[in-house]
């Protein structure tokens, strides 16, 4: 077999999962923004957070991932569609309008972009050697974070219970039809 | 194995995504929806450095994201009853139109 003059990499399995999942994320998170009817807008979303919870899996946290499907997508985008809903004349129609300062902004956002793009090239990451997860720790890992849930971060959680809680609270009362 | 970079370019552009969301839309419910891309931005660059980093059995990256999910869906709770108040009161859901506070 002749030797191809320019050496292109065959990507693994891994990546090529990556490359697609990645490529669904950003072209639905670009949808979020840009679609006209807010309804087609929230599909994307849903479409969008399905996409990071697949990065979740192949950063190897599955819990995240089941956290992110069931909070992010079971919960906040119903939560996103009935307000889209409750609020008359958003779901059909397509009177979703730009803020006039839409280069400015648009300018901004890619600025920021090309500007985090270089710096995460450039830096040296400190990444570790060994990237393998050895076998059978999925488990104990799942168990591990429990534990860290309620000896460690054990306040934290407290006060993230009660946060919700005062929100979830508050948000009835400010929505709440008072006649 | 996906390099560190890929995962950290894909974050940095779902943030600015949703920065160009939340600055430009007009509907409170966009600009919600919008500022979600970038929570998911950050925890995506949280799993991501603790995936990569020195100290795996250190769950914290974990645990941060976990929390931001939580503060999340707070944030949204809030949020969307604050634009169902407002609707109700003054018919519109246009950040622009919202300015009983203006001088």
């Amino acid at each position: 077999m002749p030797e191809l003059p320019v050496h292109i990499p065959i990507p693994t399995v891994q990546q090529a999962v990556f490359g697609a999942v990645a490529l669904m994320t950003a072209v639905a998170g670009i949808t979020v923004v840009v679609a006209r009817n807010l309804f087609y807008s929230a599909l994307a979303l849903v479409a969008t957070l399905f996409g990071v919870a697949g990065i979740y899996v192949l950063l190897e946290a599955e819990f995240l991932a089941i956290t992110q499907i069931l909070v992010y997508v079971g919960a906040i985008a119903t939560l996103i569609t009935f307000a889209i809903m409750l609020t008359k004349g958003l779901m059909f129609g397509t009177n979703s309008p730009n803020s006039p300062h839409i280069f400015t902004v648009l300018s901004i956002a890619l600025l920021l972009f090309l500007i985090v793009a270089g710096v995460v090239d450039r830096v040296p990451w400190a990444v570790s050697d060994d990237l393998a997860i050895p076998e059978g720790t999925f488990e104990s890992m799942i168990a591990d974070l429990g534990w860290e849930f309620v000896t460690t971060y054990g306040v934290a959680l407290e006060l993230i219970g009660l946060l919700l809680l005062i929100a979830l609270v508050g948000a009835v009362l400010l929505a709440r039809d008072d006649e | 194995m996906v390099p560190l970079q890929a995962y950290l370019v894909l974050a940095a552009f779902l943030f600015c995504t949703g920065l160009y969301g939340a600055l430009v839309r007009r509907n409170a419910v966009a600009m919600l929806m919008a500022i979600e891309l970038m929570l998911n931005a950050v925890n995506i660059n949280l799993i991501a450095f603790w995936r990569y980093g020195p100290n795996r059995a250190d769950l914290a990256g974990q645990v941060f994201a976990v929390f931001v999910i939580g503060v999340a869906a707070a944030e949204v709770a809030v949020g969307l009853a604050l634009i169902i108040a407002i609707y109700r009161s003054r018919k519109t859901v246009y950040l622009d139109e919202m300015d009983l506070l203006q001088g």
